[in-house]
């Protein structure tokens, strides 16, 4: 499993990338590099969290979806839409004109991911009542998992072993559907991905044979189709014909949310959201710093999945605008009606395989070759500066030397030890920008008015 | 290899500095992840004793691809009876100590647990050597 590549949602489009080194230091687990003056990634060592695309001035990144045209492969199409998705749109606009959209634009069916939280809820109980392993940790964000899996690895048993809302409530709404008389192969259920982890979780699940996700939508791309649809309407309220969806109470709609799974845990529960404080925190557990806790919530991102990559509107306003929602649910408690028969069978589909840890961190299988390695990288720290430029291509001084240790650079890819080696006449001035170009691209260095803050920019 | 990292008296929120970095050097090394956590536990009761107790301290590491070996050095006021604080509950910490959480009385018994071979050294008025040494294999 260790060996295997691992689908990735973000990519990069080498069009756009002018290789400049923001996306390199923002990203949390070391997983970029600069060659050929274009960002890239390391497939093994990306969890999908998308700092990188939060931090592009270019908007270089991107997020691979399905093609919208592939819901007509089947003859009954699901749009799985998380919350976040409603809290974008502006406080007028109805949950049932967006739903009533989404059905013109070709599904047959639009419901809510959180439909299936108090099941999940009830399962996540009671393995943290059977489970000595302290704290339990929620399986809720994938780029949470996935970042334990290559940083925390001794933590990967303590995620809980719980289906996601996603899946589970792609396993319900598939089941309903069957048992309505619709073949399998009719179904296709469409998740509304507020982020690139949730995607890369369904095209590579990390504890599941095949997802029950058919494929995935962006949100923003569905945000935008959805509001000119409203906007064509001109203000008419036409409803198109459609089952209307159970109101979710406070409990699923504040779910995505940060604080959405604590209170509802037992024991001493934390939120963390915000991937730089969920590894600070991580930390800390790892080395038993901390060890009275018994779960926790942990996000990648800042306000959860309000904040996540692809949503459209401001997370703040998203999760006000949520929250005044709940508010205005308030009375609405428990599994919804239509899922209570359903209560068994859900609770037998919701465990998931232990998830398999697949550290980054070590520079051999090998203790012996580790220890050597480890000796050479800080041999060479003795001659790297420590400024941490990023001109080399690495995201610091320390991954450059462990790149040159596994051969994936040299040490004259420094700028600084190019100089010293020209000021001992061990390197020539044209061998030198050779070297740099191979890092940053052919002719980089050359004038060019156009590039971004230059004074031809954008002509 | 070796590894030197200092300890301050006192400075509660520098305490798991030692650990912490010994953590990351283990698991770049492929140390079996439950071999870590006891080293990381060990070393982490270690400095807390230090800076609860002592005036300054000094942590080597030393790694090896048979065994993890830590010294902890450090220039307070010893230990009278070591048989006696090595038992499980037996605190000599003050309140103001106790307060920030710390001083439970667990530290040697959670050290003794944690390491394969433990070698405690002590001299009143003086200070104290703690030498642990964990097995990779």
């Amino acid at each position: 499993m260790a060996q295997e590549q691992f689908y990735h949602a973000l990519k990069v489009d080498e069009s756009l990338c002018y290789g400049c080194t923001h996306c390199m230091f923002v990203c949390p687990t070391d997983a970029i590099r600069i060659r050929n003056g274009k960002a890239s990634i390391r497939k093994d060592w990306c969890v999908d969290c998308g700092e990188c695309m939060k931090a592009c001035p270019v908007n270089a990144f991107y997020v691979e979806q399905d093609d919208f045209d592939k819901i007509f492969n089947y003859k009954y199409r699901v749009a799985l839409v998380p919350v976040v998705m409603i809290g974008q749109f502006p406080s007028n606009i109805s949950e049932s004109e967006i739903f009533s959209v989404m059905r013109e634009l070709g599904f047959t069916h639009v419901f809510q991911t959180e439909h299936s939280v108090d099941v999940i809820n009830e399962a996540m109980i009671s393995e943290l009542n059977s489970c000595d392993d302290r704290p339990l940790i929620s399986s809720f964000c994938p780029a949470v998992v996935r970042l334990i899996q290559v940083r925390f690895p001794s933590l990967v048993d303590q995620i809980i072993h719980v289906k996601p809302p996603i899946d589970a409530s792609a396993v319900f709404f598939r089941k309903m559907l069957q048992d309505k008389g619709i073949p399998d192969e009719e179904i296709g259920i469409f998740y509304v991905t507020p982020c690139a982890a949730k995607i890369a979780a369904v095209k590579s699940p990390i504890a599941e044979d095949k997802s029950p996700v058919n494929g995935v939508i962006n949100m923003d791309f569905l945000y935008n189709k959805v509001y000119q649809g409203i906007k064509s309407r001109g203000g008419k309220s036409v409803r198109s014909p459609g089952d209307n969806l159970p109101n979710l109470g406070p409990k699923s709609i504040g779910w995505s949310l940060t604080n959405g799974e604590a209170p509802y845990m037992k024991g001493r529960c934390l939120a963390i959201d915000e991937i730089h404080n969920v590894i600070d925190f991580l930390d800390k557990i790892e080395s038993g710093e901390i060890t009275d806790v018994d779960f926790l919530e942990l996000r990648a991102c800042d306000e959860s999945c309000a904040g996540g990559v692809l949503v459209v509107g401001n997370r703040f306003l998203t999760v006000e605008r949520l929250r005044k929602r709940a508010q205005l649910f308030k009375d609405i408690h428990g599994t919804p009606e239509d899922l209570v028969p359903y209560r068994e069978y859900m609770l037998s589909k919701l465990p998931i395989k232990p998830i398999e840890p697949r550290s980054i961190l070590k520079l051999d299988e090998d203790m012996t070759l580790a220890l050597r390695k480890m000796q050479q990288v800080r041999s060479l720290m003795c001659y790297l500066p420590g400024i941490d430029c990023g001109a080399c291509g690495s995201p610091s001084c320390q991954s450059l030397a462990k790149d040159i240790v596994q051969r994936e650079a040299q040490l004259s890819s420094c700028v600084f030890i190019q100089r010293m080696m020209e000021k001992h006449k061990k390197l020539h001035a044209d061998h030198a920008i050779r070297i740099i170009e191979k890092t940053w691209g052919k002719d980089r260095l050359d004038k060019d008015c156009s590039k971004l803050g230059a004074k031809n920019e954008g002509m | 290899m070796l590894f030197k990292y200092e300890l301050e008296g006192g400075n509660f929120s520098r305490a798991g500095h030692a650990s912490s970095e010994v953590k990351k050097i283990l698991k770049q090394l492929s140390v079996d992840s439950r071999i870590i956590k006891r080293v990381v536990v060990a070393l982490y009761e270690g400095e807390v004793n230090v800076v609860a107790h002592a005036h300054s301290g000094l942590v080597t590491v030393d790694i090896d691809e048979k065994r993890i070996f830590i010294r902890i050095q450090d220039q307070g006021p010893g230990i009278p009876d070591i048989n006696l604080a090595m038992q499980e509950g037996y605190s000599t910490a003050s309140a103001s100590v106790r307060e920030m959480g710390f001083g439970a009385g667990m530290g040697l018994p959670n050290i003794k647990r944690n390491t394969d071979l433990l070698n405690i050294e002590s001299e009143v008025g003086k200070g104290t050597i703690l030498e642990m040494t964990t097995f990779v294999i």
